[in-house]
């Protein structure tokens, strides 16, 4: 049941000021009243985006709490890599890594098909 | 009185918060066709918008969720969203109580649904709404899918869930326009966010354009986790709008993969007659 505690906590940091002000003045007090693990309040305390992604943390939940400490989406995107590099796969949930060829390549892709379809039309 | 508008459109939280890293070409074709269901939407002269959207743990969570719900308030409050990052100022949305309640009434005739008197959005609603209602002023009725946290409703309570609206909006004396809203296939806020599964896209898009409900409902989960990611399965809200508007002919205005908002970019309309 821990990970379900982990995603209840960033859940109600993300849409609850009154949490959100507690996380801010008074984070001990606040984990101890979820069921966390020691590497689960070691993640959240260090804000460990790759760990609590390992950890199965859901994207959409993690995406939200990465947004509340303005972290820019490259470099969000980047902590997700470098947890799985320093934790190994996701443990749990339904998020697990598919393989993908990276944003740059991808748009240089799209661009090149785009080109040739242009120039099919003139 | 009727249903005089019916929409589909995405809703990448980097429609707003990323378009500066976004290539120009298909970012601006994107907005383009924002603006054009705008202007349908406004032309239609709708007195609320039900929009069928797939939240991400702004009000629902594990502990509590609801396969389907309907907001029932007055107004509405959001994004929750840094508005930093997703570059939308928090607001207050008007919503319609009354409407709500005789919505809920009547959906739950033919589908269980929760109601919720307090609701905030996120970017899964104030995206489309950004886009498509800037100044706020048109009474909005959220509906959710669970679509993000498994075991998730199966497609044929989400084509149910869709025929039960339409039966009430036919039968309220309001002028309703409906939007689904949703990612196809996409891996979001995951290392694999960029990749989008385009003929898979396409072939969903004909089947709900087409109202071929078989085709619709023979997906199954596993399908759409292994093709589309587990974004995909917010291609429930494309389901129930399907179910809602048979009989009308569907036409994809704009689809475009753009990487960077993690998702083919759609834009599409049902011709209502």
């Amino acid at each position: 049941m821990s990970l379900y505690y982990v995603q209840k906590l960033l859940y109600q940091l993300n849409r609850d000021p009154h949490v959100r002000k507690r996380y801010d003045s008074e984070l001990d007090e606040l984990l101890t009243e979820y069921d966390l693990t020691a590497e689960e309040i070691q993640a959240i305390k260090a804000l460990d985006l790759g760990l609590l992604y390992v950890i199965g943390v859901n994207g959409q939940i993690l995406m939200h709490f990465s947004a509340l400490h303005g972290i820019a989406w490259p470099d969000y995107i980047e902590a997700l890599r470098q947890g799985l590099k320093k934790y190994g796969p996701v443990r749990e949930g339904v998020y697990a890594e598919t393989g993908y060829q990276g944003i740059a390549a991808h748009d240089e892709a799209l661009r090149a098909r785009r080109a040739a379809t242009s120039q099919g039309k003139t | 009185m009727a249903l005089v508008f019916a929409g589909l459109c995405g809703h990448g939280p980097g429609f707003t918060g990323r378009a500066e890293l976004a290539d120009p070409e298909p970012r601006d074709a994107l907005y383009a066709g924002f603006e054009r269901l705008r202007l349908a939407l406004e032309d239609a002269k709708p007195d609320a918008l039900v929009v069928v959207a797939a939240e991400h743990f702004a009000n629902f969570f594990m502990d509590n969720m609801p396969a389907f719900a309907i907001g029932m308030a007055d107004s509405y409050e959001g994004p929750i969203e840094d508005p930093d990052w997703l570059k939308i100022e928090p607001t207050s949305v008007p919503g319609n109580k009354d409407l709500s309640r005789r919505i809920v009434s009547a959906v739950m005739q033919d589908v269980d649904v929760a109601y919720a008197e307090e609701w905030k959005f996120d970017h899964g609603i104030a995206v489309p709404l950004h886009f498509l209602t800037p100044r706020y002023d048109l009474p909005v009725v959220p509906a959710n899918i669970n679509c993000q946290g498994p075991p998730l409703p199966p497609l044929h309570r989400c084509w149910a869930f869709g025929e039960a609206l339409r039966r009430v909006i036919d039968a309220v004396p309001e002028r309703i326009a409906l939007l689904g809203t949703g990612g196809i296939s996409h891996w979001p806020a995951t290392p694999d966010s960029g990749k989008i599964n385009e003929a898979w896209d396409r072939e969903f898009l004909e089947r709900v354009l087409n109202h071929r409900r078989d085709e619709l409902l023979a997906y199954t989960d596993e399908d759409v986790y292994r093709d589309a990611g587990q974004g995909g399965f917010e291609m429930r809200t494309y389901v129930a709008v399907a179910g809602a508007t048979q009989g009308a002919e569907g036409e994809l205005w704009f689809y475009e993969p753009i990487p960077v908002f993690a998702v083919g970019a759609t834009i599409a309309a049902m011709n209502l007659g």
